[in-house]
């Protein structure tokens, strides 16, 4: 036990523990969402608070590439878009047997006699399952290592992960034949025989939703923890001297921002599956930042910190445009301020700090902050415990 | 293979015209501990940055075990053996020291192995070590921000010894260490020359005195002025032109 101690800092015991706990507290929240919410909220509320879990999926990836490593991406619009893309292509090929023409309606109303070749594949959907993760997956890949292996960094990464969405935008809204432009694809019928649109079937992809972002979850804990999460965070606060331990950084900043960008296509599946539409719009440079508010209110390099974040957000957003829709934009700037200059590790940093410190001393519990050394020192123990004040 | 850990060859660094290092020749031998001295801009930092190769040399070559470094990234090259410590100490000041040595130590540094991976216990037990030495056990498991700066400063030097490298740079260990932390640093580095061949580069003269049980070189614009003994050195007009000279001059003023 003692020898245990000295090697890990933390008993083996206390670490499985405290995970058990975690682990508990994650499937309690999950059933919560998943059996008790359906019966407080409306089909329409529901509907709403699957889609925001579906984009606190993508904060997840966000939060790893920059919370974690240290790289603010502005482009993760786009692994969303492409993911949703994906699967709006397998939904828009699920064509009654007796319809009158075997293509998407758009693609008739532009005069497409043949389904494009890239569109064929997604007749199959283990294929589109793949794709989902898989294509925002290689070309965050293709651009990683493009950027990092020419050492860019910084805010030149970020206009470059900028720059990647105004190109994906324009090729998007530009392609009315492949891609029905810039109404983007939407009016979907079923998916394995379902019709995406009844309440059931909503219900259905909201639980999956849940189960995808608790996989998310546990994902990026498991990333996150241990010495490549460590790693992340040395390659964050000083790229250089990782080099000269015999670390090349390119390697696993692509292989992040490669998850990274697949955690953003498998929200944006499920995104889309929810709101019934996908389109360009949502590789608009201002969607792409949005993103990174939540993780930056929530609290960068805190997973939970992404997820609250996305929701707090989301929520504020539609409450307050329903009721006030000319202020939400000054809202949504003045909730970033706010966060910029008060909060500036979010609310979930804030709570692990300063508001630990005010619990405790509401409570009358003022911890007296003292060296470390002194902490340990067998013989202040003893006075403490044994000469009284 | 030769004893000659390091040999350095008419090495020339020059940007936009300026020539940081001169067609310097520098050898050093498996196993030797040697202080490099020389006043400010005399080239010290370049020499390091060089043989770690984050600067590439404009002409010459420097060979680290027989192998020319030229092709290499500094990576491949801290991989090879080729172990740095930094003017301020730059420590991961986010993760603890526990954290700090596990990340140099790791064995096998690949993204994947990295990542799948648990730390196997011999390299746990030398983490531990490690920590007793440097006298960090106490604090193993708070964030290295929490440090005091001789505390950053020992916390690095065990994570060059926990990349187990065969040459150690070493650049100016002392700045900003009290005398007695000073001392200790001294003989923690002696101590380390027995299975590892050092370069420290320095300013701090009683230091030097201190460590300097093999040669010391000097630099001055860029080349090799003189090598020697420390006491050697200290006496030669050159270096007390160029140098001491100069240090005591401003003592006077």
């Amino acid at each position: 036990m003692a020898a245990n101690l000295a090697l890990g800092g933390q008993t083996a015991e206390t670490k499985r523990r405290s995970l058990l706990l975690e682990a508990g507290i994650v499937i309690a929240i999950a059933l919560f969402l998943i059996v008790i919410l359906p019966l407080l909220l409306s089909d329409f509320r529901l509907n709403l608070m699957g889609r925001f879990l579906a984009l606190a999926i993508v904060a997840l990836g966000i939060d790893l590439i920059w919370g974690f490593t240290g790289l603010l991406s502005l482009g993760h619009g786009v692994f969303f878009t492409l993911g949703g893309y994906a699967l709006a292509m397998h939904l828009k090929l699920q064509i009654p047997a007796d319809a009158s023409s075997q293509l998407p309606e758009f693609m008739s109303l532009y005069g497409v006699t043949e389904l494009p070749w890239f569109w064929q594949p997604f007749y199959s959907f283990p294929f589109t399952a793949v794709a989902v993760l898989m294509i925002p997956a290689l070309l965050a890949g293709f651009l990683g290592y493009v950027i990092f292996r020419n050492r860019i960094r910084g805010v030149y990464f970020s206009i470059l992960t900028q720059a990647a969405t105004i190109i994906f935008f324009n090729f998007f809204n530009g392609q009315q034949k492949l891609f029905n432009g810039t109404n983007g694809l939407t009016d979907f019928q079923t998916l394995f025989g379902a019709k995406v649109n009844s309440p059931g079937t909503q219900y259905v992809y909201y639980v999956l939703t849940i189960i995808f972002l608790v996989a998310a979850y546990a994902l990026c804990r498991w990333i996150t923890s241990g010495r490549f999460g460590h790693l992340l965070v040395a390659i964050r606060d000083d790229e250089s001297r990782t080099r000269f331990t015999g670390y090349n950084p390119t390697g696993f900043k692509v292989l992040v921002f490669a998850i990274s960008g697949a955690l953003a296509g498998l929200a944006g599946a499920m995104f889309t599956l929810q709101t019934g539409i996908i389109s360009p719009n949502s590789m608009n440079i201002a969607f792409s930042i949005e993103m990174v508010i939540w993780v930056a209110v929530g609290g960068r390099a805190t997973l939970v910190g992404a997820i609250l974040g996305a929701l707090t957000v989301n929520f504020a957003k539609s409450t307050l445009s329903e009721k006030f829709p000319d202020i939400w934009l000054f809202f949504q700037g003045g909730l970033f301020l706010v966060v910029v200059l008060f909060l500036p590790s979010g609310i979930i940093g804030w709570l692990r700090t300063e508001g630990r410190n005010l619990w405790r001393s509401v409570r009358g519990r003022n911890q007296v902050a003292t060296y470390p050394s002194l902490e340990e020192d067998a013989e202040v123990e003893y006075e403490r415990q044994n000469i009284g004040d | 293979m030769s004893d000659k850990i390091l040999e350095i060859e008419h090495l020339t660094v020059s940007f936009g015209g300026f020539r940081a290092l001169n067609d310097l020749n520098f050898t050093l031998n498996q196993g030797e501990l040697r202080v490099i001295i020389g006043p400010n801009g005399a080239g010290k930092t370049t020499f390091l940055d060089i043989i770690t190769g984050k600067t590439k040399p404009t002409a010459g070559t420097v060979k680290f075990k027989g192998k020319n470094l030229r092709p290499y990234a500094e990576h491949q090259i801290a991989r090879m053996g080729v172990g740095r410590k930094f003017q301020t100490p730059r420590v991961y000041l986010n993760l603890t020291p526990r954290q700090n040595l596990a990340l140099a130590c790791n064995r096998n540094k690949n993204v994947f192995p990295t990542l799948l991976q648990k730390p196997p216990t011999p390299e746990r037990r030398t983490v531990a070590s490690l920590l007793e030495t440097i006298g960090l056990s106490p604090k193993a498991d708070l964030p290295a921000n929490l440090l005091s700066h001789g505390e950053k400063q020992w916390l690095e030097i065990g994570m060059l010894v926990a990349q187990s490298p065969d040459l150690l740079l070493v650049d100016e260990p002392v700045a900003g260490l009290t005398d007695e932390e000073t001392e200790r640093t001294g003989e923690l580095l002696v101590a380390l020359s027995e299975s590892h061949s050092i370069i420290v580069i320095e300013h701090d003269m009683e230091f030097v005195r201190q460590i300097a049980t093999d040669q010391v070189t000097v630099l001055h614009q860029g080349s090799v002025l003189c090598e020697g003994a420390f006491e050697s050195v200290q006496s030669d007009p050159r270096v007390i032109e160029v140098y001491l000279g100069q240090e005591e001059t401003e003592h006077a003023a």
